[in-house]
């Protein structure tokens, strides 16, 4: 082991860096006067190049099969790893593309190297099987995450939920390291697989059970789980549209990959159980709870929303708890399953924002009223707002529906006897509530007119390219779920 | 070939999206000639088809591995009739659309679209791919209704979509329920609807399953008494929407029920099939009693569907074959003649009128202004009180023979729901068409008179009332392909024990 490999081995993240850097350089200098969209633009360009070679490499490495693991497990090297940190790369590309037509901040090189940050984070949380780098690399996102939120210097509800987020987001990283700490101490160790041969064999002692419910904490505030999900209608709401798209997607993506590791890996043995009329104390009815709450709050509550920020805001809660069924299916299929399904959400949720932001920025907020008559003033924005939208709703042949259906047909198939179809109903009935309030978007786009001759939307080209690819990969992915399902 | 019948739709969706935005009389041709086609292929799919009795094979290809499911069409005799029925609807529902003026090319598009899922139901023989189908027919439906729709129209549509997208999610859970439990009998994962009505799967789970998927199901065919959304949807509808939705989509309901419920969970059915024919029955005598006092035209023919679907869903119950064979040919017999009574309710007098409301109606003498609309409707009413030498008679005589083999008190029932049925056609056309209320020349008709019927109309009418004619006379055409099939391997299992 010396430092060379190392490096190779840690050079997507190594790249990420280097452009984050040369963003923030070329922004101070080369760009220095120019118009913010020139300056966005090209910033957003150059960190897009930084990511598509972190991309790339890591798509070549995958075909080696190659797995290492550094450091007792702080890093790790394994195909369906890197694979994730593809993913991660193409979300946080997107992202850029969005937000290059952004108008909330002059603050461009700050704002796209932050954004770059986060990523390096999400990919080494990602890429370790340790307590510590997973505390270290959650919280290099998180702190990303909450400037993010604060970007738009013109807008108090931006500093709100910067705040909500951070304070929030500060107590949930006080909670994990609590629990953290007392795993170490039950177990002797930090390392993920150490950590499930230390305690074995010693039931659910109180300790134990204090760190579970401890870690359960600090990650349910990480995926907005219901009832530590309260940061997120404000944080989307008042966020800058691309911060959002972000944090509903990327952040997503690498936190129920964690996630599900610490407990199919860490947490051995003490699982319990939650079949229905089975009920056996353990971390999986801890989750159950917490999922089915997610799923009924967060749809629900959806409902009622006038703004579409913050209903794709519970409409994300309410996802959350689809895929923490995936977390307590606790086997590969539902690990497979939960992957495919976030990693589609993400897209989508990326796409949903994209959309949102164009029209926010034409008609000045993004009320449910002004995406009326979407439909005459964009065609091609109100054709890819429905695929996305629809594809959340679970409706054929898109990919979300695939989604859900490897997802829940794996948690049922899960345990003998069909135990866990009582959480699977009740998250299929909800996701018939939710196609309510996706419906309502689109009743205001396709259904009602604009209120008077209101004029055509003029969509950035970068965002209609990167929105016309998303709506084009939820489709594919939707009819040939394989091209993504290889890898996992 | 009947493969073509989806391409075709939706080739001419993506057709119709590249037509400028102005042109509506390129989009009307464009919409009726991918119709025409469509139903072409259908008509050669469906006579090349050379065994009825057995499931052909259209196209088989492996489409996500992990969970066995397959790109698979194929047709038996069955899902020949409801193919034939997809193009005669299509066809027709265009013809009786020739005005839409508002946003013609999006109209035609959603149009095309939902026929095109209904094409793919009708042909899938995995349980995803009809899944998918079934539910790409789901938001077309909503469309169509909430911008083109009258009366109540954003309510009507909105309620049509949950009702729908609820019954697919019942359905989904028992998909998934029955997928998992199948794999673990199979060895391997399979959605093969073949393979999957070969499973024995236990008489528990079906117990709980069957109700859910059947339900899922039954809930789009109009089963009293979760049919409320039939007559509020057919009511709010365009004049092509609610001829589909009563012609077509409805079908898809009763399809389902037969093709997936019932062929996977025998012992299921043969558990509830009291309550089925007695939730059918309720329908046809319900649907009946409310047609009659209706004050709006269209509710009329709108609580009719429920009524004449109760005969569907009865035949199904009865679980003989003369049964299932009546109401495989009801489906058929009844989205030909609601096709047609939609066409003349919505399109030639609503449109020409702009009321519906019986009262008005009473006044103008419609029967006088637009003979042509006053016969076709006499015909159609006469056609659905099951007058023998239309096709209604031949597919509730069937229903009722089956019927009463198995539930003679519930038969008697159904026989009462019939007599009410004379009852409200009659005042449907006598209010309607030919009342004896003294005419009240009002100043907006005598300044604008109505419009001739023209001639798409006229070959909408004479299409459907010939198809229906033709089926009355000649059953055979259909049964020759019915009976096979019922008679069949696939539906054994069903069958057993079953007398007649």
């Amino acid at each position: 082991m010396n430092y060379l490999q190392l490096l190779l081995f840690a050079a997507p993240e190594t790249i990420v860096v280097l452009t984050m850097l040369a963003v923030l350089g070329a922004d101070l200098t080369l760009l220095r006067g120019k118009s913010v969209a020139t300056r966005f633009n090209f910033g957003a360009l150059l960190s897009l190049l930084g990511c598509g070679a972190a991309a790339i490499f890591l798509f070549l490495r995958l075909s080696n099969q190659a797995t290492f693991d550094f450091f007792g497990g702080m890093l790790i090297l394994h195909p369906t790893v890197d694979f994730i940190k593809v993913a991660i790369l193409v979300l946080t590309g997107f992202t850029l593309l969005i937000s290059a037509a952004g108008k909330f901040t002059d603050h461009i090189g700050e704002y796209l190297s932050t954004i770059l940050l986060a990523t390096v984070g999400l990919m080494f949380l990602v890429s370790t099987e340790d307590l510590l780098m997973i505390f270290v690399a959650l919280e290099l996102a998180s702190l990303s995450l909450y400037i993010l939120t604060a970007f738009n210097q013109h807008n108090a509800k931006s500093h709100e939920a910067a705040l909500k987020y951070f304070l929030f987001g500060g107590m949930s990283a006080a909670f994990l390291l609590f629990g953290f700490s007392l795993l170490y101490g039950v177990s002797g160790s930090t390392n993920l697989r150490e950590i499930a041969t230390g305690i074995a064999g010693r039931g659910l002692d109180p300790l134990l059970l204090v760190a579970i419910v401890m870690t359960v904490i600090g990650f349910g505030f990480k995926v907005a789980a219901v009832p530590f999900h309260l940061w997120a209608p404000d944080a989307y709401e008042g966020a800058p549209t691309p911060s959002a798209a972000f944090i509903g997607s990327g952040s997503k993506v690498a936190s129920f990959f964690i996630l599900a590791k610490i407990f199919t890996l860490a947490f051995v043995g003490t699982a319990g159980s939650s079949v229905w009329h089975g009920y056996i104390a353990g971390w999986s009815p801890t989750v159950a709870v917490v999922a089915a709450l997610s799923m009924v709050l967060g749809n629900l509550t959806a409902i009622v929303q006038s703004s579409v920020k913050r209903l794709l805001a519970y409409s994300a809660i309410a996802h959350a708890g689809y895929m923490l069924l995936g977390v307590l299916g606790n086997n590969p299929d539902c690990t497979k399953g939960l992957m495919f399904y976030v990693i589609t959400y993400a897209l989508t949720t990326i796409g949903a924002f994209g959309v949102v932001m164009v029209v926010e920025q034409a008609t000045g907020s993004d009320a449910l009223d002004n995406f009326k008559g979407l439909s005459r003033r964009a065609p091609g924005l109100a054709l890819c707002l429905m695929i996305f939208l629809l594809s959340l709703g679970g409706i054929p042949p898109l990919a979300g529906f695939i989604g859900k259906f490897f997802l829940f047909s794996a948690v049922v198939g899960a345990t003998g006897k069909l135990g866990l179809l009582w959480l699977v109903i009740l998250g299929i009935a909800m996701s018939a509530v939710s196609f309510f309030y996706y419906l309502r978007v689109l009743k205001a786009a396709y259904v009602q007119d604009a209120a008077e001759a209101a004029p055509a939307i003029k969509v950035p080209s970068l965002t209609m390219l990167a929105l016309v690819v998303l709506a084009a990969l939820v489709i594919l992915l939707g009819c040939a779920p394989g091209l993504l399902m290889q890898y996992l | 070939m009947l493969a073509w019948t989806i391409y075709i739709s939706f080739i001419g969706v993506l057709v119709l999206m590249l037509l400028p935005r102005d042109n509506a009389r390129a989009a009307r041709i464009v919409a009726l000639l991918t119709a025409v086609l469509g139903c072409a292929a259908a008509f050669v799919g469906a006579i090349q088809q050379t065994d009825p009795g057995k499931v052909t094979e259209i196209t088989r290809i492996s489409w996500i591995p992990t969970i066995g499911a397959q790109y698979y069409l194929a047709a038996d005799g069955i899902s020949l009739v409801l193919v034939i029925l997809t193009g005669l609807a299509a066809v027709t529902g265009i013809l009786f659309s020739w005005n839409v003026e508002k946003r013609t090319k999006e109209f035609f598009a959603f149009y095309l679209a939902l026929i095109g899922g209904v094409y793919g139901v009708f042909l899938s023989f995995d349980l995803l791919l009809l899944f998918v189908f079934y539910e790409l027919t789901i938001i077309p439906k909503y469309f169509l209704i909430a911008r083109w729709g009258s009366t109540r129209k954003e309510y009507g549509a909105m309620k049509l979509a949950l009702y729908s997208f609820i019954g697919s999610h019942l359905v989904l859970i028992g998909m998934i329920a029955a997928w998992v439990v199948a794999k673990g009998q199979l060895g391997h994962a399979s959605l093969n609807l073949i393979e999957l009505s070969q499973v024995a799967f236990p008489v528990t789970f079906q117990f709980w399953v069957f109700p859910l998927v059947f339900l899922g199901f039954a809930i789009l065919a109009g089963m009293w008494p979760f049919h409320t959304w039939a007559p509020t949807g057919h009511v709010a509808a365009p004049t092509a929407g609610s001829m589909l939705l009563a012609g077509v989509v409805m079908k898809l309901g009763a399809y389902g029920c037969l093709r997936v419920a019932m062929l996977m969970f025998p012992e299921g059915v043969r558990e509830w099939q009291w309550a089925i024919a007695a939730l059918a029955v309720g329908g046809i005598v319900y649907g009946a009693g409310v047609a009659l006092v209706q004050k709006d035209f269209k509710f009329v023919i709108g609580y009719s569907s429920v009524s004449h679907m109760g005969f569907v869903l009865l035949g199904l119950a009865t679980l003989n074959s003369i049964g299932l064979d009546g109401a495989v040919l009801q489906m058929f017999s009844h989205g030909i003649i609601a096709g047609l009574l939609f066409g003349v309710v919505g399109r030639m007098v609503y449109d020409r009128t702009h009321t519906r409301d019986f009262n008005d109606l009473e006044k103008m003498h419609v029967g006088k202004l637009l003979p042509f609309a006053g016969i076709t409707f006499v015909i159609a009413g006469v056609a659905s009180m099951g007058l023998p030498g239309f096709s209604g008679f031949v597919a509730e005589l069937q229903v009722l023979m089956g019927a009463w083999a198995v539930f003679p008190k519930l038969t008697i029932l159904a026989g009462v729901g019939i007599v009410v049925g004379v009852a409200y056609t009659l005042r449907a056309v006598q209010k309607g068409f030919y009342s004896d209320v003294p005419a009240e020349t009002s100043g907006h008709l005598q300044d604008h008179p109505m419009e001739p019927i023209s001639i798409p109309e006229k070959v909408g009418a004479v299409i459907l009332i010939a198809a229906s004619l033709a089926i009355g006379l000649f059953p055979s055409l259909l049964m020759n392909w019915i009976e096979p099939c019922v008679k069949s391997q696939l539906f054994e299992r069903l069958l057993k024990g079953g007398s007649l």
